[in-house]
């Protein structure tokens, strides 16, 4: 580790938001050309959260502002982690650690809205799960390290190796970005058999945590994204992660909503078939 | 400048409405008008919302339901009435059950004529509560200067 | 020697000055400072030892063959009275006293075989036995000075119920030592003797209610420990008898480390299955649910199910690198996916926690199957971690069913308003349990490392891995909503509960701190006792040297959350945010409170949320019969692995 890391790092924990703001806003406005609609001017997520800064704040129960504190920090600690070049699997568990504070933060309102969505969330870690600890997997075993700078200092051809991790990857980073057709726990849209899920019970400066953080989440899964293309070099790789990042926009609008059961299985099944068997056979490739 | 008025989130709510004004408001959100343009987005959520969209008129049914949305708005927030039945109770006026308009039972900024109400003069209607916001979320920053 | 001898003697002078004692408080006294003495004991032990290799300890002729003696006489005796207490079984239940017949027999056929091996040195002190010894005498300690309030309370709340309390705190003693006996001795049928001491017990203590529920459970976990111990009979006769490896010496059957040690390795990996509740054989701990808590705690945490991952880690040289370590693991693998995913079923905070015991069983005897550096290590965090978190869990959960008269999850709702130190010792408990930066994920990280560095069979490593992967899911969905029913804010304000009981409280916050401290010290465990065992075997060639793979900077992150874990609610604390408070979203149609909403006929109706248990989605019978079926056949695979 040396200082250029720690660069790294810092711009993550400053400029995390900005970008991670900037990819919502461009995600809006695609949705909304995908929709042809003109869409929100390209700042409208940060307008968001500077309003919510504004508001009053209310809450059902103090302690659910504590929940959302350790949701941010460990999301941050996640994102620190990757950035530092630091080990893949432990910035896993740091963003499963702040998962679950989000889900007891809804837990604690005691609202049913909020418990459903809290839930659902639950379920929905319980499908992506083993397919995002089979990535880190598949790094080391092409790589030999779970350290993200190892996994950049690879050989460009490991993407090859590893298309079937990728794929599963693409697979459940739906489900992460809370995009349809697995967005039953909370999504960016009006929400109406669930109000707004997972975050009914959150206002003002609550709720601009939670966006704040999602913005840090985005961050991080498109880090994650660049990881696979990675030692092709930054010119290369950033644009395809981000196309890549954006396709989930494209899915996400030509998708209806599926139901629980069916999501954890498919996700189940994917990992298994793309990740486990990629792993099984990367002897061979 | 606030960035409430950047960012105004509604809350629907249907009191009596003979859904005419409702399909109205949600033509707003279609591609034709996009209000999204405006960082408007229909949240369906008090908590989260600032503005809060009223059609349909009064009765003892709704009035509960009006006052604890209302409630549970954060400030600063809006009201805005629209259509005439929110406006007076319209046709149901005169009806046993009906108090009449929204104004009997929470405070309203803005009133949005129509029978059905035209989605440009709702849009009309929520800039108009932009600038209450606006002013609202001023007083509160003197106030707090004060204290 | 001193020590050790103080370690087995002493609680079993203990348990008789405890069941003779004339009065409950002279009696309770005697609990609680035994108890401590054997806690220091314990301690002294492990700084008089203190990072040293393995030693052993020879007693002289005379003392060795009265050794022999006490050994042969004393398991005829254990034999004998649990064939007395068979007595009331009924006649579709004669494999009970055939077991016992059976292992009596072999374990005769094999100490009265005229020259049989003899055992120069029948203890012995080495950093693996130091820590479990602490296990024993500290949780030990902790659970015994918990249990004397626990057991009064649960008199008065079961009146039904005979007092057997002189005898119940006896056998609890005679059960430290002895699972102190089996950490410490060198002396096969010594163990042996020792591990059926422990059947003994335990029998006892899950049968204490003597319910009929309890009967029958008591005599299942009977019969497969019965089972288990049969197969260690087995292995001792072979060793009795076997050429090529003919002794009785723990140390020396490891440290062949050859196909001769397998065929005993694999016998004895059955019995350590039995007593760590491994499938096929898990359903014995579920059972043993029905006793009062601090049994199940010490059942689940620090005795028992200990025993028998310790006799499994213990062999894991000789699994190594073998099929018959791989099919082992695989059972560890199938037990820990089936029991992760049937505990999401569970609405019984007592079942939550048994199945969750199985399944980090499991994750240990994966480890052990594995059987390299990295895996022992792992094994043994997990081993420490597990205790200190699962006797806090069992113990917050025996002092919460007294408070609010359930062991149902969902009638835990806002434990953090009603009694927030309990609610905080659960919490850590189930933080310990699953989540970074706590103990049980650092072990979890390093055996998805190991497991992909495993190469016996191409593929098998992926496989273990993917177990792990998969198992570890429903892990988090099962803790979580457990956590979220703590934290809910309650919808009524709670009647009032009564105060927890001073030395239930004290028990139970130490035990928090023993988890916390468990976290923060765990490279000072790396280096005093996990380093020096996989030095010395590593010296002794049994397995790859120790790599130090662990980069300083997981570490400092890791301390950062775990500092920001005890921070953030410290900052909160101090400086917190002054919000209004509202009533939750109910649609507008909420009353006064968030507690009830105004239904369709304008009556006010209570709002109800339970958590989901997923039946439908996982069916726990046909789960239970897959994972049965499947173990079954690995363990007839791996026995026969052994053979060939």
């Amino acid at each position: 580790m040396n200082l250029e890391y720690w660069g790294f790092a810092l711009a993550f924990i400053v400029l995390g938001p900005v970008v991670g703001g900037l990819l919502a806003g461009i995600d809006r406005r695609l949705t909304a050309r995908m929709q042809s609609r003109q869409g929100p001017p390209l700042l409208q997520p940060f307008y968001d959260v500077l309003k919510l800064f504004e508001k009053d704040t209310t809450v059902v129960t103090h302690l659910q502002t504590l929940y959302l504190w350790a949701f941010l920090f460990f999301m941050v600690i996640a994102g620190v982690i990757i950035f530092l070049g630091g080990n893949l699997l432990l910035s896993l568990f740091a963003m499963t650690v702040s998962g679950i504070f989000l889900c007891l933060a809804a837990e604690s309102t005691n609202s049913p809205y909020s418990k459903i969505g809290s839930a659902r969330e639950m379920l929905l870690m319980m499908a992506y799960e083993p397919m995002l600890i089979i990535v880190p997997l598949g790094f080391f075993l092409v790589v030999g390290s779970f350290q993200v700078a190892d996994i950049l200092a690879g050989e460009p051809s490991q993407v090859v190796q590893l298309l079937g991790v990728l794929i599963g990857f693409l697979f459940v980073l739906t489900i992460k970005l809370r995009k349809s057709p697995f967005d039953i726990s909370t999504s960016h849209h009006g929400h109406q058999e669930l109000v707004k899920g997972l975050t009914t019970d959150m206002s003002g400066r609550d709720l601009a945590l939670v966006e704040i953080g999602h913005w840090y989440e985005n961050v991080i899964l498109l880090a994650w994204l660049y990881l696979f293309f990675g030692p092709l070099g930054l010119l290369w790789a950033l644009p395809i992660a981000v196309v890549l990042f954006f396709a989930e926009v494209l899915v996400d609008n030509t998708n209806a909503r599926l139901k629980w059961g069916t999501t954890v299985k498919a996700s189940w099944w994917v990992a298994v078939l793309f990740g486990v068997t990629n792993l099984l056979v990367l002897p061979f490739i | 400048m606030s960035f409430l008025t950047k960012s105004p989130w509604i809350l629907h709510y249907a009191a009596t409405s003979c859904n005419g004004c409702d399909i109205e408001l949600l033509a707003c959100l279609t591609p034709l008008y996009d209000v999204e343009r405006f960082g408007i987005i229909n949240t369906g959520n008090p908590k989260h919302a600032d503005i809060l969209m009223v059609t349909g008129s009064v009765n003892e049914e709704s009035r509960k339901v009006l006052e604890n949305l209302y409630e549970q708005m954060p400030d600063p927030k809006a009201v805005i009435a629209i259509g005439a039945c929110a406006l007076s109770g319209g046709i149901f006026r005169e009806a046993y059950n009906v108090y009449g308009g929204i104004d009997q039972v929470i405070p309203v900024d803005v009133y949005v004529a129509g029978c059905a109400a035209r989605p440009e003069s709702i849009i009309d209607g929520v800039v108009r509560a932009l600038g209450v916001l606006e002013e609202r979320s001023k007083n509160r920053v003197r106030q707090r200067k004060v204290a | 020697m001193l020590l050790i001898s103080f370690l087995i003697v002493f609680p079993l002078l203990a348990a008789l000055a405890i069941a003779f004692a004339p009065t409950a408080d002279l009696r309770s006294a005697f609990v609680r400072w035994s108890a401590l003495a054997l806690a220091i004991a314990s301690v002294v032990l492990a700084v008089a030892y203190f990072r040293t290799g393995p030693e052993f300890f020879s007693l002289g002729d005379t003392w060795n063959g009265l050794l022999d003696q006490v050994f042969l006489l004393g398991g005829i005796a254990v034999a004998l009275v649990l064939l007395y207490l068979c007595r009331r079984i009924s006649v579709r239940q004669w494999y009970i006293p055939a077991l016992i017949l059976l292992q009596m027999g072999l374990i005769l056929v094999a100490e009265l075989a005229p020259g049989h091996p003899e055992v120069a040195r029948p203890f012995y002190v080495d950093s693996f036995s130091i820590l479990m010894a602490l296990i024993v005498g500290v949780v030990g300690w902790l659970i015994a000075v918990y249990a004397v309030r626990y057991m009064r309370d649960y008199h008065a709340q079961h009146p039904e119920v005979r007092d057997r309390q002189p005898a119940f705190f006896a056998i609890v003693f005679l059960f430290c030592a002895a699972m102190f006996g089996i950490v410490l001795t060198n002396h096969l049928p010594g163990l042996f003797f020792f591990w059926e001491i422990t059947t003994l017990c335990s029998f006892w203590l899950i049968g204490y209610s003597g319910t009929a529920e309890a009967m029958r459970n008591a005599y299942r976990a009977l019969t497969m420990n019965l089972i288990g111990g049969v197969f260690f009979a087995a292995a001792i006769v072979w060793l009795t008898f076997n050429p090529e490896l003919q002794t009785w010496e723990l140390d020396v059957v490891i440290a062949n480390g050859g196909a001769a040690a397998l065929i005993p390795a694999a016998l004895i990996a059955v019995a350590g299955l039995t007593k760590a509740a491994q499938m096929p054989f898990h359903t014995w701990l579920l059972g043993a649910m029905v006793a009062p808590t601090p049994v199940s705690a010490l059942l689940h945490s620090s005795t028992m199910v200990k025993a028998g991952v310790f006799i499994l880690v213990k062999f894991a040289p000789v699994y190594h690198g073998t099929e018959v370590g791989l099919l082992l693991a695989l059972i560890g693998g199938v037990t820990f996916l089936a029991t992760s995913l049937i505990a999401v079923n569970q609405r019984n905070a007592k079942l939550v926690l048994a199945y969750s015991t199985i399944a980090n069983l499991g994750l240990v005897v994966m480890c052990a199957g594995v059987g390299t550096t990295a895996t022992l290590w792992a094994a043994m965090l997990l081993i420490l971690f597990h205790a200190v978190a699962k006797a806090l869990l069992f113990l917050s959960v025996g002092t919460t069913e007294h408070l609010v008269h359930s062991r149902d999850i969902e009638d835990m709702d806002g434990l953090v308003y009603r009694r927030p130190v309990l609610a905080m010792t659960l919490m850590v408990g189930m933080l310990g349990m699953f989540l970074a930066p706590f103990g049980m994920l650092i072990s979890k990280y390093t055996c998805f490392q190991a497991f992909l560095t495993v190469d016996v069979f191409p593929g098998g490593g992926i496989l273990l891995m993917a177990i792990l992967a998969f198992g570890s899911a429903p892990t988090l969905f099962f803790w979580t909503k457990w956590m979220g029913k703590l934290v809910a804010m309650p919808r009524r304000t709670p009647e009032p509960m009564p105060e927890v009981p001073r030395e239930q409280a004290f028990a139970l916050l130490a035990l928090t701190g023993l988890t916390y401290l468990a976290c923060v010290l765990y490279p000072f465990v790396d280096w005093a006792f996990i380093l020096p065992y996989t030095q010395a075997l590593a010296d002794a060639g049994l397995v790859p040297p120790p790599s130090d793979s662990t980069h300083w900077e997981t570490f400092i992150l890791m301390s950062v959350m775990l500092a920001g874990m005890f921070l953030l609610p410290v900052l909160f604390w101090l400086r917190p945010p002054h919000y209004a408070t509202v009533s939750g979203y109910l649609s507008g149609a909420n009353v006064a409170g968030s507690a009830s909403y105004r239904g369709a006929m304008g009556g006010e109706r209570e709002v109800t949320a339970r958590g989901y248990y997923l039946t439908a989605f996982l069916d726990e019978q046909r789960l239970t019969r897959q994972g049965l079926i499947a173990a079954g056949i690995l363990m007839i695979a791996m026995l026969m692995g052994a053979a060939l």
